[in-house]
């Protein structure tokens, strides 16, 4: 993961809105679906549990990156060590595999145009 | 769901002969024989291992044994996949058995997942249930269960108990009200590629069941273009033309996903005889 800490402060800075699909590619062009395919798709984090809430909570995840990214991105951004553990669930039901595309879990559970996972520093559902 | 038993039960009964050999590089003294065993399909590797990690372990310096992985032809085994998959992908084209090598240190952080213990796998296994459940039922079923359910399914595979398993299953299989399930839960796999899984429907809008033709053609279409690829499930080269509900229903690996591997045909011609 170390080698992609370099890339959060852009994650951060090109997070949300409309203009975070593809730049100026001509995908942009589709028709909005859940399954457009999109480089970056918008994803919502949010507490459960005793997990600290996140200022910023909104982001934009590219899709081929793995779920472990995200949990490794909380991790960072809240402050905990790395050798803490952080579950993440999707629908407050179950924790995707980490070395899921989040592209993939974005297709297949996503809402409204993002994807809401849950975050906490123990088990909370299941 | 249509009551085809006798398919059930041969789809649980798969296994594939393994030899675990323990990695060269590690052995300090006296070389150990290799290990055979017939391993089921629908298992996951930590669930068969523990004997053997013990007996490996005691011919590697002590001070370097780290947690358990397992190697094929260099490529670590994602150990969270079923064993049916695995072999699918990795392992059919070479002869039987199946020869895998052990290894004790330099585990691959990056490429994958810890497990240090059956609890790991436990948590694994409930949530890619629950996962396949949201996509057939919106989790309604599988919320609806007890503990104890979830619990006798659990057991039913680790002990590889059909008896056990199936009648709880049983309920995850079934349509509720008029509907049909709503998606199909599916993944394929390519070789060392992440895997593809979308939202697919049972019919189509007018109402046609779907087969797995469909699904192949909506997920994969560059694929299907191509007549060099073999479909396997559960090692079966299964007719393109079969219905994707019917499939779900009577296919789906313990966790209640289908699993779909693609391989060329260059790499698995001897693969027929399994």
């Amino acid at each position: 993961m170390s080698t992609e800490q370099g890339n959060e402060s852009k994650t951060e800075a090109t997070a949300v809105g409309r203009d975070d699909t593809a730049g100026t590619s001509a995908e942009m062009k589709e028709p909005t679906s859940p399954t457009v395919n999109k480089l970056k798709v918008d994803v919502l984090l949010k507490p459960a549990g005793d997990a600290p809430i996140m200022k910023k909570k909104k982001w934009a995840v590219e899709r081929h990156k793995k779920v472990a990214y995200i949990a490794d991105f909380i991790k960072k951004f809240i402050k905990m060590d790395m050798g803490e553990s952080l579950f993440l669930y999707v629908n407050q039901s179950f924790s995707p595999a980490l070395d899921t595309e989040v592209g993939c879990v974005y297709d297949c559970f996503g809402s409204d145009g993002k994807l809401v996972l849950h975050y906490c520093k123990s088990q909370a559902w299941g | 769901m249509s009551e085809d038993r006798g398919i059930l039960r041969s789809i649980w009964d798969g296994k594939i002969p393994v030899c675990f050999t323990l990695s060269q590089d590690e052995i300090i003294a006296e070389k150990p024989e290799p290990i055979y065993q017939m391993v089921p399909r629908i298992t996951y590797f930590p669930l068969v291992t523990e004997k053997i990690s013990k007996h490996l372990a005691q011919y590697i310096d002590k001070e370097k044994q780290g947690e358990m992985w397992l190697e094929c032809d260099g490529v670590p085994i994602k150990w969270h996949y079923p064993i049916g998959v695995l072999y699918d992908l990795l392992g059919s084209s070479g002869s039987l058995p199946w020869k895998l090598t052990v290894h004790f240190q330099d585990f691959p952080d990056d490429e994958i997942m810890h497990c240090l213990s059956r609890d790991v796998v436990e948590s694994h296994f409930m949530s890619t249930l629950k996962e396949a459940d949201a996509l057939k039922h919106r989790c309604n079923v599988i919320n609806g269960m007890q503990k104890k359910d979830h619990k006798q399914m659990w057991t039913g595979l680790c002990h590889d108990k059909f008896d056990q398993f199936w009648p709880i299953n049983k309920r995850l299989m079934e349509h509720t009200g008029d509907d049909l399930f709503k998606y199909i839960p599916f993944r394929i796999y390519q070789n060392d590629l992440p895997f593809i899984q979308k939202l697919f429907k049972p019919q189509s809008e007018e109402g046609h069941e779907h087969t797995l033709d469909d699904l192949l053609k909506f997920a994969v279409p560059e694929l299907m273009e191509s007549t060099d690829n073999t479909i396997f499930i559960h090692g079966i080269e299964v007719p393109l033309h079969s219905p994707l509900l019917w499939l779900s229903e009577h296919f789906s690996y313990p966790d209640n996903f289908l699993h779909i591997c693609i391989t060329q045909i260059s790499t698995q011609e001897s693969s027929k005889e399994w």
